[in-house]
């Protein structure tokens, strides 16, 4: 095998990897809400992953400052939520989980995901 | 005191409970007299001392309890979103033109065949690296500003696959056009490839302005039933009419409806009569006359004369409210049937990624000469190709049609879950009275027996059923009070559950009730058994009045069964589904009432609390089953069943106990609902297949599986045609649905 099979061969195992690593492998930081959390819109959400008490109100404000069209919309299916969200400007919803577990919120086209989890 | 009011709109209300949070904070501020929050209209209207409280106070109260309040300056509007979203369309036009015009021209210059006919400046290497700048950085802009922030999060969307994918194209081809010397050295004839990139944007472009347009009409529904909404109300106070906004009308007001005005909210008529156009709301296209103290409802239209009515529901209690809130929660809902699309959007994009490597690795070590530009095309369509879009609309867009369709047609479905289980209902559990009946009995035979008057029989049963609260009591003391028959005292009365009454009229024991409670008194009826038999087998209820231990009398109570029930039920049982009714009634009687309709499986004589438990019982046959009952008496029932199917009645939508209401209370709509269950579940199956296969066929042909065995390969245009068309199409079918005709 020529070097520069060999470099491209190694270069794109190791682009796999990277990729694996990067996207998949990630940790997710969980955010403790009580009360209310502002969630920013841009490129994902920030915070991504939070943490909610089972049977407790919370606010969760999320403001879009991205135009990808995609994340016009946030859609929380297990609590029957689609809401329109309309660029730079906060748009509250409230949430009160009755029972515990992983519930994944998402964009309009289900691209980008957070998730809550409620104990 | 000086007051003063105020009326400003509030953002980012969702829901019941931020109405009391919001009311609660601004009646917090020292000076605010009256705070009300309409969730419909998301105004608020404050009544409040002027010295004290200042508009900042106000605004701070309300940010206090996580809203905007916009005091003094007008709320972005529904028509100002439509306005914001239109001119996103006139841009993404224009960058759509912008690109195809400059990628066709650059594609003319380049591409075989049409090359010849080509001016010689198009085929300047440097002339289409000027024309391609503009396209990949101006009209492709979004598609990196979306990489960018999806990095910086450690996501990957579509955005990033283009934004990699026309890079690499763009970056190879500009290098070719700097450095070909380059590229030469290295055994490659320097040709750039401009025109991939360049049209790939374009097209996928256009393609997300087609989906954009399509999707706005998966949403219609809501924005049609927002429109239904009154503006004003031509409200009476003081003597004084006055034409005042919505959002101002209080319960209690007075409302005058003139013919041709639309009802504005919810009430119960006062004072005149008139005939109604209902069918915004439940898509009966029959007027109903409506006369005093009959219900209106808001958003309705009044046809012929005028009326005046006492409001009794405003704001986000009126039934239109209600309507716009279940449709909208029903289309934020997610159907159980999208799990699996759900699970394999987070790894989609990265796993594309992964490919798009291999294929270049496996391209350049084992492919045809000049082996890199064969790994960078092909890694470009694999990059291309994928579309995760698709995936992602397929049920959504489908559930939003299909639920809005229902509301259009006065069935309301509650969310997508049991949009989805309705279509495997294989048994319809349908409670009789109120259900299949009015429930409104009345009195039709009136036997007396021995010397006793058929007046005097009344008049004695009605006297004795006044204290009794029984429905069916009400029918023979309705019957007696039509005859104006005064009504006898009667003495210690006693109702006796499960079999009728007794008491002392004029100092004779009387008993009236059915057999049960003529055995349990020892009073022979074997004479009546005859004409007894002969009624219940005509579906009628027959109650017998003893006087001593004898018995003077048979009195028939026979409910009126619905018009529309022997057609709805004949729809369902033509659908193949198992028609079952339950009743408190005798045998006999449900048995004749059932054979009127059609209806060969009945439960007879079963108590209001045992319902519940027949719904599981049939359940644990193993079919699924749906429950149809008035939603208010028959909630253990309703929940219990797979799909819970209540009957709405007036202003009382009954949400909670029930998967599905029809507020037209046609029994002919629980087909209509199956069959739109039926079909939007198709349509979601038919665009999962579509997305799924799509892209599991042609990822691996962007790869180029397919060139050992016949020398294909994809072109990375005709990828990024096929990704432009696939989400596009995905929502084009959803939008079927609205053709289809169910009614």
């Amino acid at each position: 095998m020529s070097l520069d099979k060999i470099v491209v061969t190694v270069a794109s195992i190791a682009g796999m990897g990277f990729t694996y690593w990067f996207f998949l492998a990630k940790k997710e930081k969980e955010v403790q809400v009580s009360g209310s959390i502002d969630i920013a819109v841009e490129g994902g959400y920030t915070p991504e992953v939070i943490s909610i008490p089972k049977g407790k109100s919370v606010k969760l404000n999320f403001l879009r400052t991205d135009s990808t069209v995609c994340l016009e919309e946030v859609v929380l299916g297990d609590f029957k939520i689609r809401k329109y969200l309309p660029l730079n400007q906060k748009v509250v919803i409230e949430v009160t989980p009755e029972r515990s577990g992983e519930f994944i919120f998402t964009c309009g086209m289900n691209m980008y995901h957070g998730k809550i989890i409620v104990k | 005191m000086n007051s003063d009011k105020k009326t400003f709109s509030i953002k980012g209300m969702h829901c019941a409970s931020c109405v009391a949070a919001i009311e609660g904070s601004l009646k917090k501020v020292d000076g605010v007299l009256e705070a009300t929050v309409n969730l419909a209209t998301e105004k608020a209207m404050v009544t409040f001392d002027p010295e004290r409280v200042t508009d900042e106070r106000l605004r701070s109260a309300v940010s206090n309890a996580g809203y905007q309040a916009l005091i003094n300056e007008e709320a972005k509007t529904e028509s100002d979103e439509e306005k914001e979203k239109q001119k996103e369309l006139r841009d993404l036009r224009i960058k759509v033109i912008v690109s195809l015009v400059l990628g066709g021209l650059i594609l003319w210059g380049s591409f075989p065949g049409i090359i010849k006919t080509a001016p010689v400046f198009l085929k300047n290497f440097w002339v289409q690296l000027f024309l391609a700048t503009p396209v990949q950085f101006w009209a492709g802009f979004a598609f990196y500003r979306a990489t960018i922030s999806a990095l910086k999060h450690r996501t990957a969307n579509m955005d990033t696959l283009v934004a990699i994918g026309t890079t690499v194209a763009f970056g190879y081809s500009a290098f070719v056009t700097v450095l070909p010397q380059l590229v030469i050295k290295i055994g490659i004839e320097p040709m750039p490839y401009f025109d991939t990139g360049t049209i790939i944007i374009g097209l996928i472009l256009l393609g997300r302005y087609f989906e954009a347009r399509a999707k706005a009409g998966t949403s219609e529904a809501i924005k049609k039933l927002i429109g239904l909404q009154a503006k004003t109300a031509r409200v009476v106070r003081d003597g004084k009419e006055a034409d005042i906004p919505i959002s101002e009308v209080i319960i209690g007001d007075s409302i005058r409806v003139r013919p041709g005005e639309k009802i504005p909210v919810d009430g119960i008529i006062t004072d005149g009569e008139s005939s109604i156009d209902e069918s915004m709301l439940t898509g009966e296209s029959m007027p109903v006359d409506k006369i005093t103290g009959n219900i209106v409802v808001g958003a309705t239209m009044n046809k012929t004369g005028t009326f005046t009515f006492n409001a009794t529901k405003i704001g986000s209690e009126t039934m239109l409210a209600q309507i716009i809130k279940l449709v909208q929660e029903a289309q934020g809902s997610k159907a159980p049937i999208q799990r699996l699309a759900d699970s394999v959007s987070s790894y989609f994009v990265p796993v594309v990624i992964m490919l798009a490597f291999l294929t270049f690795a496996v391209w350049y070590n084992f492919g045809p000469s000049p082996t890199l530009l064969f790994a960078l095309l092909n890694t470009v369509a694999v990059l291309i190709i994928a579309c995760p879009c698709a995936m992602g609309l397929a049920t959504p867009t489908a559930i939003m049609v299909g639920t809005g369709k229902g509301a259009e047609h006065g069935i309301l479905i509650k969310d997508a879950e049991s949009l989805e289980t309705a279509h495997k209902i294989k048994t319809i559990i349908f409670d009789k009275t109120g259900t299949l009946t009015k429930g409104q009995p009345e009195v039709t035979d009136i036997i007396p027996i021995g010397s006793i008057s058929r007046d005097e029989l009344l008049k004695l049963a009605g006297s004795i059923e006044k204290g009794s609260e029984h429905s069916l009591a009400e029918a023979i003391v309705r019957a007696a009070e039509a005859k104006q028959f005064m009504v006898s005292k009667v003495e210690k009365f006693q109702a006796i559950p499960g079999h009728g009454v007794e008491g002392v009229i004029d100092g004779a024991r009387v008993v009236f009730g059915n057999k049960r409670l003529m055995d349990k008194e020892s009073i022979d009826i074997g004479s009546a058994n005859k004409e007894i038999s002969g009624m219940e087998n005509n579906g009628k209820t027959v109650m017998m009045l003893g006087i001593g231990n004898k018995l003077v009398g048979l009195i028939a109570v026979a409910d009126i069964i619905k018009e529309s029930a022997k057609e709805g039920l004949a729809a369902l049982q033509k659908l193949g589904i198992e028609v079952v009714m339950i009743t408190g009634d005798n045998q006999r009687t449900a048995t004749a009432i059932g054979k009127t309709l059609g209806i060969t499986r009945i439960l007879a004589e079963v108590l209001p609390d045992q319902k519940e438990a027949e719904v599981r019982k049939i359940q644990a046959e193993g079919k699924v089953v749906a429950m149809v009952g008035d939603g208010i008496n028959d909630a253990p029932a309703l929940a219990a069943a797979d799909v819970g199917i209540a009957m709405g009645s007036g202003t009382d939508v009954a949400i909670e106990a029930a998967d599905i209401t029809l507020i037209n209370k046609d029994l002919r709509s629980i087909a209509t609902a199956i069959i739109l269950s039926k079909k939007t579940m198709r349509t979601i199956r038919l665009n999962l297949f579509w997305a799924f296969g799509y892209n599991v066929i042609l990822i691996p042909v962007a790869m180029g599986i397919l060139y050992p065995f016949f020398h294909l390969l994809l072109n990375p245009i005709f990828a990024s045609v096929a990704m432009a068309t696939s989400s596009v199409s995905v929502v084009s079918n959803s939008l079927l649905l609205k053709r289809k005709k169910f009614f």
